[in-house]
Formats: C-alpha cells, structure tokens, sequence
C-alpha cells in the first residue's frame, strides 16, 4: 500500500467535519424529541389536540385536519409550542435541520483546500434545504 | 440450534403480531373505526408494528421506510399524506442515525454524495409538491404501482461488489470522485472510481421525484443507481446511499411538515419502534438465514403494495 493509498483510506477533514455535526444534531434532536413526547404523553403539557380527539383528525386529509383543528400550516407551531404537542415540533425541526448546518459548516473547509466547486455545490444545497424548510414553497389539495 | 430456535420463536411472534394487524386491512378503516378504541390503542399498535418492521428492514437489507408507508397506509386509520410525512421522517432519522458512522469509516462518500445529493433533494422537494397536489387515490396507485415494482427490482436486480470501471468518465475525474477502502474480510485495499456519471446523476431525478411524492426512503433505487450504473464498489454504494436520504429525505421533510403532514403521535411512536427493531434486527443478523428474509420482505412489501392498488382503485 502506498502512501497516497494510506492516505486516501481516511476520511477527508470536511467528510470528518459533517460526520460530527451530524453525529451533535442527531443525538440532541432526538434527546429534545423524546423528552418533548414525554411531556406531551405523560399529560404534563396539555395539547392543543385533546389525546381522546386526535384519533378523530389523523383520518382526514391534511387539508381537512388544518381546517378542522384550526391549525395553521407552516412555522406556525413555533406560535404553539405551549401547547404538548406542538412543543414535539422542536426536535423534529432540530433532526430535519443539522443536514443544512452540516453543509454551511464545511464550505470553508471546501474553500482553504481550493475545492471551489464543491464549495458552490454545498452552497447550492443549503439555498435548496433552505428554501425547503422556510415553507416558501408549500402547496397542497 | 438454540439461537436458532429463538430466531423462529421471535419470527413467529412477529408474523403472528403481523397477522393480528392484518385484520383491520381488510375492513375499511376509517375514522369511525379508530372512534372505538382508547386513544393510545393506535400508537400502539403503530410501536409494535414498526418495532417489528425494524428487525425485518435490517435483515431483508432494505430501510424502514419503504416498508413503512405502504405498510401503514394500507392497514392502519391514517391518511397518506401523515403517513408520507412520518415515512419521511422515519427514513430520515434512520439515515441520520447510521450517517455519522459510515462518514468517518469512509465508506460513505461525501465526495460522491454532494453532487448526487443535490440533484436528488432538489427533485424531493418537487416530488413533494406533486404529491401533495395531487388527489389521494392517484398518489395511493402510483405508490402501489411503485411498490410493486420495487419487488420485481429486488426480485431481479443484481449486485456487483466490485464493479469493472475501465476508465472514469470526464465529468466524475473532474469532481475528483474516487476513494480508497479495505475490504475488512480480506484486506484487499480496493481503488475504486466511477463512470457514467451524467446519466447516474439523470437518474436521481427520478428517485428524487419518488422519493419525495411516495415519502419513501430511496435505498432501493440508490444502490443499483451507485452500484450497477455508476460503478461504485458495493459497500460504498450501500454506505453512501444511507447518507444520501438523510440530505434527500430532508428536503421532502420539510415540505411536508411546512404543508402540516406532522402528527408526533404518529412520528415517535414510529420513529422508537423502528429504531428499537433496527437494533434487534442488527443482533439477529448473524443468526438469520437473510435469502428467507429477504424472501418475506418482498412478500409483506408485495401484499402491503397490492393493498394500496387497491385502495386507490377504490376496491
């Protein structure tokens, strides 16, 4: 084995970089997310939903849910987050979120190793997670 | 033999569970349906279901999510479009889960994963956004349809470990991807390169597409695409689709939690029993035979894809 072979079986710094990041966020998006349910389960935050009613609403369309419950689409929940099962959003946002950190965080690894079109390419993917998660292109039934 | 026996003992089990679920898929569930019971019966019911999901996902070699919509939509009370987002949501935290690890073992390539993974998010988002437009029993054919196909594909497709990529083409020597990796079980230190990358990467639209309509995690579609197509060695194929659906799945999610498609009564009930079942299926790997396994996957995903024809056939 040669040493550009020995080299190349590590991970790169950026690969290495993500790997953490993500590693950080999953971990604590899921920490937030199961304590939060337990809040929620447990009756020690009241829901905005009654628990006996929701079976009523998970059967209907997301359209219809909206409407009936009186819920608005979007970051709205951020507004609601008093509420137990609102609060679960948090780490649901936290676990659909690290992905865009992870990208923001290695371009300027990409950048000082002059890796400028891998550097525009992470860049590309934190507009479209972005612009995803902003709500900006929701549309429905 | 004793593990053995404890292998079929937990099997039996599951198909038993399995079965005593299957009822409700006969009879038309509906809100009505779900009315009769105690709030927390289908949380329930949703643990144990995906709990055993999880353990058959990891030993059939395909992700929870692809299991899991078809699955839950065909035989439990909740609408596709909150089955759709928590199949997101459960492949997502899956990927996002193994992603670390198969990163720093390099065997997941970043360097292969961004330009694919930003093909195939960008795609997600639009998959979502027809899938959420269109009526529920289109979306409900197309993902029987779709499921039955991934059973032919599994049924068909082969693997290469180490496919023969003569000479990389122009476009992937130019983004540099290649690698290096130690086959663990011979040592061999394997170079590996890939070629026809514009049309692998023309492929991710698609998947991407399916991806984000069916809220589907796209391992099966990924691994022939990296492996067959692209010439990437097995391992970095599997490893590296893994990764790639916690960026593609990402982009869909949000959609389809900015759209309202999120019920955590639904999301961490199923997130728990699919994490819990992955983590026994993992130790039950060793013992199990995984043609049989995989044999039942594509059976329960043939059934489960059947069912969803259907119901968006109205019959």
């Amino acid at each position: 084995m040669d040493e550009k072979q020995t080299a190349m079986l590590e991970a790169t710094p950026e690969q290495l970089l993500y790997a953490r990041i993500l590693e950080m966020g999953m971990y604590f998006g899921l920490l937030i997310l199961f304590v939060t349910f337990g809040l929620y389960a447990f009756g020690i935050l009241d829901p905005y939903i009654p628990l006996d009613k929701i079976s009523n609403y998970w059967s209907m369309n997301v359209h219809d849910y909206l409407k009936h419950a009186e819920i608005k689409a979007g970051w709205a929940w951020l507004g609601m987050i008093k509420y137990g099962d609102f609060i679960n959003f948090i780490g649901v946002a936290i676990l659909a979120g690290v992905t865009i950190i992870c990208y923001a965080a290695i371009v300027p690894t990409l950048l000082k190793n002059n890796d400028k079109v891998y550097a525009i390419l992470a860049v590309l993917e934190v507009i479209i997670l972005s612009a995803a998660a902003s709500g900006i292109l929701a549309v429905g039934h | 033999m004793r593990i053995n026996g404890k292998l079929w003992t937990i099997i039996l089990i599951s198909l038993f569970s399995l079965t005593l679920m299957a009822p409700p898929a006969f009879a038309d569930v509906s809100a009505e349906a779900s009315g009769g019971h105690v709030w927390w019966f289908w949380p329930l019911v949703l643990l144990i279901v995906t709990f055993i999901m999880g353990i058959f996902a990891v030993l059939g070699g395909v992700g929870g999510g692809v299991l899991f919509v078809p699955i839950i939509s065909g035989f439990f009370p909740f609408h596709l479009d909150f089955v759709r987002g928590t199949g997101l949501l459960v492949a997502l935290c899956g990927a996002l889960a193994a992603g670390p690890g198969l990163l720093k073992m390099n065997l997941a390539s970043l360097r292969l994963a961004i330009p694919v993974a930003l093909i195939a998010s960008t795609c997600a988002i639009i998959g979502a956004m027809i899938g959420l437009a269109l009526p529920t029993n289109i979306i409900q054919i197309s993902l029987g349809v779709t499921i039955l196909g991934i059973c032919v594909l599994m049924l068909t497709a082969k693997k290469s470990t180490v496919p023969d990529v003569p000479k990389a083409d122009r476009l992937s020597s130019a983004l540099r991807i290649t690698g290096v990796y130690q086959e663990a079980s011979t040592g061999e230190i394997i170079d590996w390169k890939i070629h026809r990358t514009p049309l692998g990467l023309a492929m991710f639209i698609i998947i991407g597409v399916m991806a984000g309509m069916f809220g589907l995690g796209a391992g099966w579609a990924n691994v022939p695409v990296l492996n067959l197509l692209m010439g990437a060695p097995l391992k970095i194929s599997v490893a590296t689709s893994k990764f790639l659906l916690s960026i593609t799945d990402t982009s869909a999610a949000w959609i389809y939690m900015n759209k309202g498609c999120v019920i955590p009564m639904m999301v961490v009930p199923s997130l728990v029993g699919i994490m819990l079942g992955s983590f026994v299926g993992v130790r039950l790997l060793k013992i199990a035979k995984p043609t049989f396994i995989r044999w039942m996957v594509i059976g329960i995903l043939a059934f489960a894809g059947a069912k969803a024809l259907s119901k968006g056939l109205g019959f």
